[in-house]
């Protein structure tokens, strides 16, 4: 019998797949397609102080590996998520969930970060300083370590739960930017967000999104999140959930061995909605293919091997 | 939603640049104004059609030629299964109005098909508007003709009326209770000139198409709206445009 368990900050989930923001919803929908109770947790669409819209439309362009966005952060704000989106949640999902913040200033990520930081349903806090779709904010605190251990320290002041800080993968060496939250005090890293990235219309000559730029996700970066995420493992002693192309079991594992301890699913998400559970499904057997019998026990295996 | 394999019966051209496809093998009756996502081989993100027709198991979409994904579509052989989404979004409101006048323009004619089968059904007497640049490019007008009245409105009038389908359907709007339209944005905005209210099926480029990304939220009075979710039938009072 395979163990697929894994725990985060003393949270134990019984296995290490959780839907990453943004490709989820606020979960409660997917249950209309199965149930998601069969999921390690799950990470909350970003979140704000405010409700946002996001960015005009349109917002999505198709790679042949992948896909950009430019959502910009649509969410009905941190009252309307933790009063009305985690009570839907709560009715269809017994487990605990990743709350995803976002912001423009060090004051917004504080008083969003203590509204939804306070409800019982969230076990952990994951900051988004790496939106690349969101104007004056986002990205700008994920680039420069300095401002982006300042802010962990701040916002970590007001936290109730452990914080995560999700990292860009738009700098120039990811590990200054890790061992920069760890200094201000994060209690885990999550990486990598999307690749700045951009297409243009064939007729036109004009960019597809209303923003020009927007993040890419899917397939074609997963060996872009893997080497990073092998190389913040190297440098620093806090917990990585690790995301980025992953589509598979073998994607999974992969991953863990890098040094993820646990493995969050996106743009696959939106291609097969069905996607976490089928991942979920083929662990076992994968695990048994390569002679894994506790899933734990590989985090970080690459770096002894 | 529902995920099926869905295998192809059928994929003609029926106009310049645009396919019939019948697909069998649909478990569920869609709605009239639902949509099925496909996924192609070789590209990331599914496309979504709306429902042309459905018929027991067998659903049709149509298509137009617009980039490489729809290109590719063309190459698909009789017999060949698909990886489809079924029953997506929320389709339209069959009780809306007791005298519905329908309003299609261009490859928005194509769901109409399905709706209008479904409101005849119902033993209503069906008035279509089917517009389009020229009479090549007006699509299942035939279809329409073996059980509806139809008033073709084309731009440089080869075929009924000259002009825009809105510009026609004001001269005809004081017959009807309420509409049903689907077509280009900008008719679809501009249907806020007929003093009667109706339903508009939206078209947005989404990501996920079963409301996951918000890829393609609009504005409405009623706040965000997802066009594959609470969508793609909206009433056009509702809709905010920008």
């Amino acid at each position: 019998m395979s163990n697929l368990s894994v725990s985060l900050f003393g949270y134990t989930l019984k296995n290490p797949i959780i839907p990453a923001s943004g490709t989820f919803g606020f979960g409660y929908e997917f249950s209309e397609y199965y149930d998601i109770n069969c999921l390690g947790s799950i990470a909350l669409k970003g979140t704000t102080l405010e409700p946002r819209y996001g960015n005009p439309l349109p917002r999505i362009a198709e790679c042949p590996a992948g896909m950009i966005n430019a959502i910009g952060l649509q969410n009905p704000g941190a009252e309307a998520v933790v009063n009305d989106e985690l009570i839907k949640l709560s009715k269809v999902y017994e487990g605990k969930v990743i709350a995803n913040v976002g912001g423009h200033s060090v004051d917004e990520y504080v008083k969003a970060v203590e509204i939804v930081s306070k409800s019982d349903m969230v076990f952990a806090v994951e900051l988004n300083i790496s939106c690349p779709n969101v104007k004056g904010g986002g990205l700008a605190f994920g680039t420069d370590p300095k401002t982006a251990e300042n802010l962990t320290r701040e916002v970590k002041k007001h936290c109730d739960k452990p914080l995560i800080v999700k990292l860009s993968p738009n700098v120039t060496d990811v590990t200054e930017l890790a061992k920069a939250v760890e200094i201000g005090g994060a209690d885990g890293i999550s990486l990598i967000n999307t690749l700045l990235g951009m297409r243009l219309c064939l007729k036109t000559a004009k960019p597809i999104i209303s923003t020009i730029k927007g993040g890419y996700s899917g397939i074609g970066v997963y060996p872009v999140a893997l080497k990073m995420i092998y190389d913040v493992y190297k440098v620093t002693k806090i917990p990585i959930i690790g995301m980025g192309g992953v589509s598979s079991a073998e994607n999974v594992i992969e991953m863990m061995y890098a040094g993820a301890s646990a493995v969050m699913v996106g743009t696959q998400n939106l291609i097969d909605p069905y996607a976490s559970k089928k991942i979920i499904d083929d662990l076992p057997k994968v695990m048994e293919r390569y002679g894994i019998e506790k899933l734990s026990d590989i985090i970080g295996r690459a770096h002894n091997a | 939603m529902r995920e099926e394999v869905l295998k192809v019966i059928s994929n003609e051209p029926i106009a310049k640049d645009t396919y019939k496809m019948v697909l069998c093998g649909a478990a569920e009756k869609q709605k009239a104004g639902q949509f099925v996502e496909i996924k192609l081989d070789g590209f990331t993100l599914r496309r979504p059609f709306c429902v042309a027709d459905q018929d027991g198991d067998r659903i049709s979409v149509v298509y137009k030629v617009l980039g490489a994904g729809t290109r590719a579509m063309t190459e698909i052989k009789e017999g060949e299964e698909l990886n489809t989404l079924t029953s997506l979004g929320n389709g339209f409101n069959l009780t809306l109005c007791d005298r519905p006048l329908l309003i299609g323009g261009g490859l928005g004619i194509a769901p109409l098909l399905y709706l209008a089968k479904e409101l005849k059904r119902q033993g209503k007497s069906i008035d279509i508007i089917l517009g389009a640049k020229n009479k090549d490019e007006l699509i299942l007008i035939d279809e329409f003709s073996k059980f509806c009245n139809v008033y073709p409105a084309t731009d440089d009038g080869s075929l009924g009326f000259k002009g825009n389908t809105v510009a026609l359907a004001l001269t005809v709007e004081g017959d009807y209770d309420g509409y049903y339209a689907c077509g280009p944005e900008i008719m679809l905005k501009n249907l806020s000139k007929l003093s009667i209210d109706g339903e508009i099926s939206m078209e947005a480029r989404m990501g996920c198409g079963f409301g996951a990304c918000m890829g393609c939220s609009i504005k409405t009075t009623g706040g965000y709206k997802r066009v594959c979710k609470e969508g793609p039938v909206f009433m056009r009072s509702e809709v905010l445009y920008e």
